[in-house]
């Protein structure tokens, strides 16, 4: 097996931190990824780069872009179990989380896999609630291929699929931000391959580096976004090839066009991004829980103070909000960017302070 | 939410195995890696194989971390 202390070998890190020292020109590089934002703070990598490389926080967090109406949807949904990732529960509604509604008597059970919620199914009108990127997509849509060929009618999936590459397209047209690169999600890419981002330096002129998790993985991206900036060579360049390959897995990809179609979609904050979601096709409507009950989702973010979404794209650091730390922490989140763990306020909070 | 996993694959039986998860044995499916066998490691999501890890691939990119190093900034 891959001898993980190698990726983590303190005398290259020290090469590689020392020669990013040089660096003389500001450069701001988005980590798309919630997963790589808890990286970069587990790891303190933000404190080995010189002040001048900037490391911001992206949309990269499935239940942070999710809007808040869908918790009340959920919550007003009557006698249906409602199945989901861990990572939902905390949301704030409009009124209240998930975790309150089930202390009210609200059936919600947290679940590992998709699979699971096929499972409850078989006794219980079930609704599994379809949070997740690339990453995270096949196995939902495969979860409904297996409840059509077991034709289980009690189980439904609310599609709120999120797709990366249409939203990094959306965020490079928003003139506000300018960025040098991007650090690309290493297991989004393990589904959809590093060819997903060539219209980044093709149409935008800006490069990205697919990579792992480890903190040679990290630094080494940043050393090659250093390089391509330095020549004004932007390319795609896969450095997390031992899981990620160039054209992706075509059978998860097969499976999602199988089940699924692509759509618009409503993004936290941001609002709706074209072809950025992922529908639920006619063939499995039976199992579309948007179609059963009649659900839509609205933009209604509230007036809590709660900046979100200018952290989402980018635009702020999460101490930069006022609410930051003050009123808004792990263990009472007014925004969903502090709910999840792979947040980027959890994430600074936890890491950064 | 992204995180995925390395996991050794123990067992298999068609589309469906056990891998092992540092010591804790976990059901998962292989219909996106189906050429995946016993003693391969694959990167596991929800219950799901995404993808088989090379070993040789990941000797490459140890060695980029060697060039990298090696590459000084002028």
């Amino acid at each position: 097996m891959i001898d993980l202390s190698k990726y983590r070998d303190p005398k290259i890190i020290k090469r590689i931190v020392e020669d990013l020292q040089h660096w003389d020109k500001p450069l701001k590089i988005m980590e798309v990824c919630g997963s790589h934002t808890m990286a970069i703070g587990h790891w303190g990598i933000r404190k080995m780069l010189p002040k001048n490389i900037s490391l911001i926080s992206g949309p990269g967090c499935p239940v942070c872009v999710t809007p808040s109406s869908l918790i009340d949807e959920l919550i007003n949904l009557k006698n249906v179990t409602i199945a989901t990732f861990g990572d939902v529960l905390r949301v704030p509604g409009k009124d209240e989380t998930l975790e309150h509604a089930r202390a009210r008597g609200l059936d919600v059970r947290i679940v590992y896999s998709p699979l699971e919620a096929l499972e409850i199914a078989k006794d219980k009108e079930t609704i599994f609630v379809g949070i997740g990127f690339e990453t995270t997509i096949p196995g939902i849509a495969q979860t409904i291929l297996m409840a059509k060929q077991q034709k289980l009618h009690n189980f439904s999936v609310l599609p709120a699929f999120k797709l990366v590459p249409p939203a990094l397209e959306a965020l490079l047209s928003e003139e506000e931000i300018k960025l040098d690169g991007f650090l690309l999600p290493g297991h989004v890419s393990v589904i959809i391959g590093a060819e997903a981002y060539m219209l980044l330096p093709e149409k935008y002129g800006i490069g990205g580096v697919v990579s792992g998790f480890e903190p040679l993985d990290i630094l080494t991206a940043i050393k090659i976004i250093t390089e391509q900036v330095k020549n004004n060579k932007p390319a795609i360049v896969n450095e997390y090839n031992r899981v990620v390959n160039f054209v992706g897995n075509k059978n998860a990809q097969n499976v999602i066009d199988k089940v699924l179609k692509t759509e618009d979609a409503l993004w936290r904050g941001i609002g709706w991004i074209p072809d950025s979601g992922l529908g639920i096709r006619k063939e499995f409507e039976e199992f579309d829980a948007s179609k059963k009950y009649n659900i839509t989702l609205t933009d209604e973010t509230g007036n809590t103070g709660c900046r979100c979404t200018d952290v989402l794209k980018g635009k702020i650091i999460p101490p930069e909000c006022p609410l930051f730390e003050k009123v808004c922490n792990p263990a009472n989140p007014i925004g969903p960017c502090m709910v999840s763990s792979e947040g980027s306020c959890a994430a600074y909070y936890k890491y950064e302070r | 939410m992204c995180l995925a996993i390395p996991a050794k694959i123990v067992e298999k039986d068609g589309e469906k195995g056990i891998v092992n998860l540092g010591g804790v044995k976990k059901e998962i499916m292989f219909t996106f890696t189906p050429e995946a066998e016993i003693g391969d490691w694959v990167i596991m999501h929800t219950g799901f194989a995404l993808n088989i890890i090379s070993e040789e691939d990941a000797n490459e990119t140890l060695k980029l971390f060697e060039e990298m190093a090696m590459l000084e900034d002028d």
